[in-house]
């Protein structure tokens, strides 16, 4: 049985079937959100049947892989709308810096207003930038490199969710305020879900998700010198 | 197939440029690569769209085994639940809030209702 778990077709599989039945049940009821539908049924599946998360990311890397070329496609929608989003990119730039120092602060100060140790505040820092560049930055800060990526995943899979709903609530109406919102507030799952309202919240959020972890770059450059 | 070559090019060269040390993540320089060919006019857009297309319809998915991969943490978060949940809740709607917020009334004052 083993080797069936572990063979890469099992995670690979289960993965896009699991993607392919949470997308139909959305159609059919639309409260059931697709990334939420597709991780919590293969999280129980894998939890209820003991199979090791290692043995089904051997086949489940393979879809991780395109993750890859996917970023590298977001360049297609911003390009398609850089006439709409180019001549906003100063006013979409004092956002971005006003929603990352916000997402930071309020981060790290819930965190130690909540009691966490030192390690966990100091992988709180980069939570809401795209998990390769956080990694950077939490290791520069000297907090948990595994700690940061749950911490993003689980930032991203909260901003998906939650994010449209968010920002409606609010009165935000403008296309490119929703996206660089979810860019800057979730990263690369945040970009993926403006995607799915329209292509240009996907290139507005594509534009917050890359100024959004390079800011969060530069401005831990100085607390690292302050605390280190 | 073209298209998705042309793709995988350019992720390949992002991927070069971190390997010699350019200090940003592999698919993000891509990302800035390809756009910057697009805007230079080397890549016309109608080669990639229907690859470029396919993959961001899809995007959420590729995702999905990273997030799945959040249970084998189960007992880290238990340990920093309050502190991890309510951090990362407060401020992804805070970080929501004001980035829309602020985006949102400068575009308003500047060209007027969407």
């Amino acid at each position: 049985v083993t080797s069936f778990f572990s063979h890469p077709l099992f995670g690979f599989s289960i993965t896009i079937l699991a993607y392919a039945l949470a997308t139909a049940v959305n159609r059919r009821w639309a409260v059931v959100n697709v990334l939420l539908g597709t991780c919590g049924g293969l999280a129980v599946l894998l939890l209820i049947a003991h199979i090791p998360y290692d043995q089904y990311n051997i086949g489940a890397s393979y879809i991780t892989f395109f993750l890859g070329p996917a970023t590298v496609a977001l360049a297609v929608p911003f390009y398609r709308h850089a006439k709409q989003i180019g001549r906003q990119v100063p006013r979409l730039l004092i956002a971005i810096g006003a929603g990352t120092v916000t997402s930071a602060v309020t981060a790290v100060g819930t965190a130690y207003l909540a009691g966490a140790p030192k390690i966990v505040l100091l992988s709180m820092v980069a939570r809401g930038v795209t998990t390769p560049i956080a990694i950077d930055i939490t290791n520069q800060l000297g907090g948990d490199a595994k700690l940061v990526a749950i911490i993003t995943g689980l930032s991203g899979l909260i901003g998906a969710l939650i994010g449209p709903f968010v920002l409606k609530r609010i009165g935000i109406r403008h296309a490119l305020a929703n996206g660089v919102a979810m860019g800057t507030s979730a990263h690369g799952i945040g970009t993926a879900r403006a995607l799915r309202s329209s292509a240009i919240q996907g290139g507005a959020s594509a534009l917050a998700l890359t100024i959004a972890g390079v800011l969060t770059a530069i401005l831990t450059i100085p607390i690292h010198w302050l605390f280190r | 197939v073209p298209g998705f070559a042309i793709i995988l090019g350019f992720d390949l060269l992002g991927l070069l440029l971190h390997a010699l040390g350019v200090p940003l993540p592999a698919h993000v320089l891509g990302m800035i690569l390809l756009a910057a060919a697009l805007f230079a006019g080397w890549v016309k857009v109608e080669w990639i769209e229907d690859a470029a297309g396919l993959l961001l319809r899809h995007m959420l998915l590729f995702f999905v085994p990273a997030i799945v991969g959040i249970i084998t943490y189960a007992s880290l978060l238990r340990a920093n639940w309050l502190g991890l949940g309510g951090g990362i809740l407060v401020s992804v709607v805070a970080s929501l809030v004001v980035t829309g917020f602020v985006a949102e009334r400068l575009l308003r004052n500047y060209e007027g209702p969407p």
